[in-house]
């Protein structure tokens, strides 16, 4: 029992570890990753020890190198460009998404206008609408204005984040304290300086907060790019991998199956999760923090 | 939506009427008003371009139906009482509700678990078990499907290799009997971490004196969870169980990838969501479409309403 390094500035309640509690949990922190300490294997594997070696140890040889370079490079560099528009995608969508709310959250929580709860009641019912449901009215709405097939297709509705808008609602409510508002208002800021120089700060936490969440859904987004792109130059990584998927399955219509894709799959789909686990790591200080105190504190 | 937060936050001033507030503030602020609708105005301008746009052409499509002469004809209510007697799309809707029923509760009762075991203390190595459980969340759910459909599969196949190695005799995971489960799992995987990080990010906000006050009482780790814990964690829980419900019967990333492992078992109607996305894709029956995406949305609404509302008239009558 590590008493001493427990107790430092705590309670005497947190200082009992209990074993049966800790294997539990590693059982499901093992469930977690198996998963994915299996693709990290496979992606070092070359097609034929893809098929018949056992999952959670090398095949023949260290392939994970020439891998990476057969994904980089098939079909001339496709993969890359797929990266390119994913994280063009994340980019601007989400930045965009986290920074739309974030303004526009703390607007409805400092600023008393017209309309202020009517805006605020339609938000929290389209937080119930999923963007799943909109994605076929939003194709035939954007291929009626001539926007299908363009990254904008993809962009637009990336950008709105109904529940950003109310977390960030929450949080700027408590985050930013309207004395320190009057107070820059009476030194003689005005609110545009006031919200760029004093409030962002506070507002920092929730925004990463947002910013994450948004992140994950634009990176991952799938179904509606699927819908809204058939040209593949503008493809995301998910609509890619899963058309490299069905060449390996034979699903393309061709009816031959090329086992030959396996590795490129498995080896592209290691490198699609890469930066959103790093992004992940780096920031948790400040979207956990974020997400303690602003979204769930109400 | 506003009732999922609890009666304590009159404190925090947003639910707080604004005749309450000291007349000098009202003021002060009422003057700058304008600057709000500055900084709102983008988020309304996406909102209608990505939502209600949408929203509204669906409803105006619904109406209208295609014909070889003539064009477009306006049919009423005629695509909507074609809906309700496709037995593909109630045969969807009824599996994504048997979905609901299993998944849903599995996986909030092991998140809330989870999240129980990190903030009661007694765990070791705790930051660890939150980030590492939270990461599937981190993986599209395209990479996530694609990886345990080949783990289910017969090429690939380690469940199948785990078992044997264990000397048990796994099922086929991808056959009629057993897919709805593996999709399930599928799901759990990914979103377990992630309702119980917003499990424990409400957990985190209970002050300290509350559990100090409790052991005074004599109260035990589990008599804490029970009578602190869980009162506090209801709106949370609420607001991830709502999610969650919108989210299964939007179900369609993870059956759609799978769908090339296993034709035969997830048609093209599978789950609604499928079912819409066939109709208008590979049917070309927009305006059909249309009516089953504004139902299905309905649908949605109306569940997560009746959950919501049970769960306050709950927390009302205590």
């Amino acid at each position: 029992m590590s008493t001493t390094t427990a107790r430092k500035g705590r309670s005497p309640r947190r200082n009992r570890h209990s074993t049966a509690l800790t294997v539990a949990m590693g059982l499901m922190l093992l469930y977690a990753f198996l998963p994915l300490v299996w693709l990290l294997l496979a992606s070092t594997k070359d097609s034929k020890s893809l098929l018949s070696s056992f999952g959670l140890w090398f095949g023949d040889g260290f392939h994970l190198f020439t891998n990476i370079h057969d994904v980089l490079t098939y079909d001339d560099g496709i993969y890359v460009r797929w990266f390119g528009n994913t994280l063009l995608y994340a980019v601007v969508g989400a930045g965009g998404a986290a920074v739309i709310a974030t303004a526009g959250g703390y607007a409805l929580a400092k600023y008393r206008f017209r309309g202020r709860n009517a805006v605020f009641a339609l938000v929290l019912g389209a937080i119930t609408i999923p963007g799943t449901a909109l994605a076929v009215p939003t194709y035939l709405l954007f291929s009626k204005v001539g926007l299908v097939d363009s990254p904008w297709a993809v962009l637009l509705p990336s950008m709105v984040s109904p529940f950003g808008l109310y977390l960030m609602r929450v949080y700027a409510q408590d985050a930013v304290p309207d004395s320190v508002l009057e107070a820059a208002r009476i030194d003689g800021a005005g609110e545009l300086r006031t919200f760029f120089t004093i409030s962002l700060r506070l507002l920092g936490p929730g925004f990463v907060t947002v910013l994450l969440f948004s992140l994950v859904a634009t990176w991952n987004n799938y179904f509606l790019p699927l819908i809204v792109l058939s040209d593949p130059k503008w493809f995301p990584l998910t609509v890619g991998l899963n058309q490299w998927n069905s060449f390996a399955t034979g699903a393309a219509g061709s009816g031959a199956t090329t086992t030959g894709f396996y590795p490129l799959i498995v080896t592209g789909s290691v490198l699609a999760i890469v930066p959103l686990v790093v992004a992940f790591l780096f920031l948790q200080r400040f979207w956990q923090s974020g997400l303690a105190s602003g979204s769930v504190k109400q | 939506m506003r009732t999922l937060s609890p009666p304590s936050a009159q404190s925090s001033g947003n639910s707080a009427p604004p005749s309450r507030r000291p007349s000098r503030r009202r003021s002060s602020t009422a003057g700058n008003g304008r600057f709000g609708y500055v900084l709102l105005s983008p988020f309304l301008l996406v909102f209608v371009i990505g939502i209600v746009g949408p929203l509204v052409y669906a409803v105006y499509l619904s109406f209208f139906r295609e014909r070889l002469i003539g064009g477009n004809t306006f049919v009423g209510f005629e695509n909507y009482a074609r809906a309700l007697g496709d037995h593909l799309l109630m045969a969807g809707l009824w599996r994504v509700a048997l979905f609901l029923a299993v998944q849903v509760p599995v996986m909030l009762a092991i998140s809330l678990l989870a999240a129980l075991a990190i903030d009661s203390g007694r765990l070791r190595w705790a930051a660890l078990f939150r980030i590492g459980i939270f990461i599937p969340y981190a993986v599209p759910a395209v990479v996530a499907s694609l990886m345990w459909g080949y783990l289910y599969g017969d090429n690939f196949g380690l469940v199948g290799q785990l078992g044997r190695a264990v000397g048990v005799q796994v099922p086929h995971l991808l056959d009629q009997s057993w897919m709805l489960a593996s999709i399930g799992n599928v799901v759990t995987w990914e979103f377990v971490g992630y309702n119980m990080l917003i499990l424990y990010a409400a957990l985190r906000v209970i002050p300290e004196e509350l559990y100090e006050a409790a052991a005074i009482d004599g109260a035990g780790e589990f008599r804490k969870a029970w009578s602190i814990k869980l009162p506090v964690l209801r709106p949370a829980l609420l607001l991830a169980t709502i999610f969650s419900i919108i989210g299964t019967f939007q179900l369609f990333n993870e059956p759609n990838i799978m769908q090339s492992l296993a034709p035969n078992v997830i048609t093209t109607s599978y789950t609604p969501n499928m079912y819409a996305y066939n109709l208008a894709f590979n049917g070309q029956q927009f305006n059909y479409a249309a009516a089953v995406a504004v139902i299905l949305g309905l649908v949605t609404a109306v569940v997560a309403y009746a959950v919501q509302s049970r769960a306050t008239s709950r927390e009302q009558a205590r």
